[in-house]
């Protein structure tokens, strides 16, 4: 326990990706088995222990220590479990600390009712740590900033594999995993993939580079159609094992059952799950509400339909058809889908096309209807196999142009990690007038990247130098008519938002480039915004 | 920083310890010797606990303290720092008009002191800053039986156990073996928890050169002076890649801004009591929390205040509220002083 609390008090201060896969690739690589496997399993999200609720953990405090006390401490610290962690009195010598494999086997063949004696006994034999990290795990959720793709790399780091080969045999491993790592440590064959309901690793596309790679390309090679501006889902259902997975193989079932009640089929439809109402794609912030849930309310399933626009078929009837070309999925899957016969299952249409030009022509200027809102073309040779990863040349993306705007700097917020010392987080807004006809800017957006290095310096220079205020690690900035720094901000949608002030809310803003010359007061009016809305 | 010293609770019960010592609105105050302890300003006569600055000022008329906390005076203020100093070694009785007054060690930091006044047949003791746990930078706490004795209580709250110093050092060395491209910028006051930190780390066997930046020169400087090895120290310039797989000890204030940057992706340490509660370290922006504090903890404080059962405690600062509910709960008789001046450990 030990060892695994260490690492969970490490990864909740670390911020960079890359040191956090080191945290976990060393982890794997010195902590004995079971225990290993079963830290794989909590970073993973594969376990779910509910047994205890926080009422408990607080009675079982305040049995030992005074409630006035309690209270103080609480008020100071204002988390329940680290306060409990913090306060315990130690009991020293009252037990063998409890390996992590020890606490999981236990509690999972435990009785509900005893639970809270178990739960004591540990926190009587663990230091701080340990104690914070056990009330982590058995009230579910770490939120160490660790996602299951995290830590299938730093497993795959830790083997020499392809994180492609680890969540292909994910799903069919069951923690602690002892095969799984067997393989890792090299001393055994990958273990075997074959489980109903199993996710298989998604092939993605590169973004196109219109100068460079249209000219080389065949257009008679090349299949197009419309990128939708979902997520890319893979829809399995296999045996009676029916699965929705993101597209780095978490399971994001609970969030859809109407979908996942939809899947009335034998096979693996690759995606992407959008909101759909009679058959037309909605706004991603409709979508957007029902993502990052365990589970999903009625009403909300009601007014929030999600359904699947199916790109590709990987497995039908129990074959696997990733070693075929792309044409023959495409026919199977057209197939199949008019065979599925559901609403909340369609076939992303192709896009017919004889020269690049002529393609370019319609990713501009889209026809009416949900092409409208796509995020742009994908373009899949004909020949393509579906392979894991994002290999260069089968497939590409090619987005719409973003739309750009010039908005003037208002705040800006330390960044985190490298760009701790920084200011690196940028909040920028537009003219608007206010009630007595007065310019003054409201905030439309946050970007932090875009911007090279050299200018995060000068960036980051200009914040220090025309500080006006300063709200922890955030500063504002001079922002007037007269003086302001123009940052031309590019972004992919524009959406209306009640929870925004300005009633707009951007996708995916960053700065495209410093306008140093730019006057302030030639930056956009929010008007000029509220005429591109989609 | 706050430099006015107020009291805000005057009605104190009087059993002639009033005439000893009694706080005041200039701080703790000893009526017959007519001196202050810890004065927040300038005053005629002061004695000196220790040397951090919320403590120690410039500008007395005359200050009586340890050798070493009168070197660390002049070492931060200059020679003149105040009109006379006479020093009191540990355990040495000194008339100063009508009471006695002595210095024992306070584990605080170099030359800390606890103040013992004695007048008719009455003990105070103002321990000034303390712990218990062992320091290999300074001398041990020492008991002194009392008839008051005032304490902090800066982390007087149950949630407050500082863990043992090696396991924090460990926690160190162990991040520095696992990123070897990477500075290990360590924050830490500068006097007494630098020293401290390198002296741990010594201690655990890291011989290698220590860089640290140049506010702590001086003060390490008079640390070895007094006999405490710091083993091979240099200063923190050169090239960015001079400081991969390198442990960096800087002031608080200097982790998380500009200078860092001189380092190769530093992974920023802290060194402080602070660091046990997590929503500290996230607004530290702090990587790699050191629990280490030169303040006593919880247990300590607790331990400290059973083992001298005096008849009344008086708590100078920090959390006041929890250590009187605890001495209600013990039987023991606690009063909050309220002095303001002195400042949270790290709140620089």
């Amino acid at each position: 326990m030990r060892a695994f609390a260490a690492l969970l008090d490490r990864l909740s201060f670390t911020a960079s990706r890359n040191a956090k896969l080191r945290l976990i690739r060393d982890h794997l690589a010195d902590a004995p088995d079971p225990d290993r496997g079963w830290a794989l399993a909590a970073l993973t999200g594969a376990l779910s222990f509910t047994a205890a609720k926080p009422a408990m953990i607080r009675q079982a405090v305040e049995a030992r220590v005074d409630a006035e006390l309690f209270r103080l401490s609480y008020d100071y610290v204002g988390d329940l479990a680290e306060t409990a962690a913090l306060i315990w009195p130690a009991r020293h010598g009252a037990n063998r600390e409890p390996e992590l494999s020890e606490v999981i086997d236990t509690l999972n063949t435990a009785k509900r009712g005893e639970v809270q004696g178990l739960l004591e006994g540990w926190l009587d034999a663990l230091d701080a740590d340990g104690r914070w990290a056990l009330l982590k795990l058995v009230t579910g959720g770490l939120r160490v900033g660790v996602s299951a793709r995290l830590a299938w790399q730093a497993a795959a780091d830790f083997g020499g594999v392809e994180v492609a080969d680890i969540q292909e045999v994910w799903h069919a491993q069951t923690p602690p995993y002892a095969d799984l790592l067997a393989w890792l440590d090299g001393k055994t064959e990958r273990p075997s993939a074959m489980a109903h309901g199993r996710f298989r690793p998604v092939m993605l596309a590169q973004p196109i580079d219109e100068a460079i790679d249209l000219p080389r390309l065949d257009p008679a090679a090349y299949a197009a159609e419309w990128k939708w501006d979902g997520i890319r889902v893979q829809a399995v259902s296999e045996g009676g094992v029916k699965r929705l997975y993101s597209r780095t193989g978490e399971d994001v079932s609970g969030a859809f059952p109407d979908v996942l009640a939809a899947l009335n089929y034998e096979g693996a439809i690759d995606g992407e799950l959008l909101v759909l109402r009679d058959g037309r794609v909605a706004p991603f912030g409709d979508l957007q509400q029902r993502l990052n849930r365990k589970t999903a309310e009625a009403k909300l399933i009601a007014s929030h339909p999600a359904g699947i626009r199916a790109y590709d078929l990987l497995a039908a009837e129990g074959e696997d058809l990733r070693a075929l070309p792309f044409a023959e999925r495409r026919a199977r899957l057209e197939a199949f889908v008019a065979a599925i016969g559901s609403d909340r299952i369609d076939l992303s249409p192709l896009v017919p096309f004889e020269t690049w030009k002529g393609l370019a022509a319609r990713r501009a200027e889209p026809p009416p209807g949900d092409p409208q809102s796509a995020e742009g073309l994908m373009l899949k040779r004909l020949d393509s196999v579906y392979e894991a990863g994002r290999p260069k040349g089968p497939w590409f993306k090619w987005k719409r142009d973003p739309h750009l705007i010039d908005a003037v700097l208002m705040y800006a917020q330390r960044g985190h990690g490298k760009r701790s010392s920084f200011y690196s987080d940028y909040t920028f807004g537009v003219w608007t007038e206010d009630a007595d006809g007065i310019h003054v800017l409201t905030p439309v957006g946050k970007a932090y990247f875009g911007f090279t290095d050299e200018e995060l310096k000068q960036l980051d220079k200009f914040v220090r130098d025309h500080t006006v205020e300063r709200f922890g690690p955030v500063r504002s900035v001079t922002a007037t008519r007269e003086f302001g720094l123009v940052l031309e901000v590019a972004f992919e949608g524009l959406q209306r938002s009640k929870r925004h002030k300005s009633g707009v809310a951007m996708r995916f803003p960053r700065i495209s480039r410093i306008r140093w010359d730019k006057p302030a007061k030639e930056a956009d009016e929010l008007a000029t915004l509220e005429r591109m809305l989609d | 920083m706050a430099l006015k010293a107020t009291l805000t609770r005057m009605s104190l019960p009087d059993h002639g310890f009033a005439s000893v010592l009694r706080p005041t609105p200039g701080g703790l105050w000893c009526p017959e010797g007519d001196f202050y302890i810890d004065p927040p300003r300038p005053v005629a006569r002061a004695v000196i606990t220790h040397g951090h600055a919320d403590h120690a000022r410039a500008g007395h008329g005359a200050v009586l303290a340890t050798p070493e906390t009168l070197a660390i005076m002049g070492e931060r203020y200059g020679a003149d720092f105040a009109g006379r100093t006479q020093a009191l070694t540990y355990g040495e009785r000194l008339k100063v008009g009508g009471v006695e007054v002595s210095l024992a060690p306070a584990g605080h930091v170099l030359g800390s002191a606890q103040a013992t006044v004695r007048h008719g047949g009455l003990t105070i003791t103002a321990s000034g800053d303390y712990k218990r746990r062992r320091d290999p930078t300074c001398a041990a706490f020492e008991p002194v039986p009392s008839d008051v004795f005032i304490t902090e209580a800066t982390f007087g709250l149950p949630v407050f156990r500082h863990p043992p110093d090696t396991q924090e050092i460990g926690r160190l060395l162990r991040s520095v073996q696992q990123f070897p491209e990477r500075a290990h910028l360590v924050g830490a006051y500068a006097l007494g928890k630098a020293q401290r930190v390198i002296r741990l780390l010594r201690e655990a066997g890291y011989d290698e050169t220590i860089y640290v930046h140049g506010a702590l020169e001086r003060l390490n400087r008079l640390y070895e002076h007094f006999g405490v090895d710091l083993g091979p120290l240099a200063p923190a310039t050169g090239s960015k890649a001079d400081f991969a797989g390198r442990i960096v000890i800087a002031p608080p204030s200097a982790i998380a801004d500009r200078c860092s940057r001189r380092f190769p992706d530093p992974v920023t340490a802290f060194a402080s009591g602070w660091m046990s509660v997590r929503a500290r370290v996230r607004q530290r922006g702090v990587e790699l929390p050191l629990i280490l504090s030169d303040h006593a903890d919880w247990d300590e404080l607790t331990a400290t205040l059973t083992e001298l059962s005096p008849q009344e405690i008086w708590i100078t600062h920090g959390r006041d509220d929890a250590l009187r509910r605890w001495a209600e709960l013990e039987g023991l008789t606690a009063r909050a002083l309220h002095l303001v001046g002195y400042e949270d450990e790290d709140d620089d």
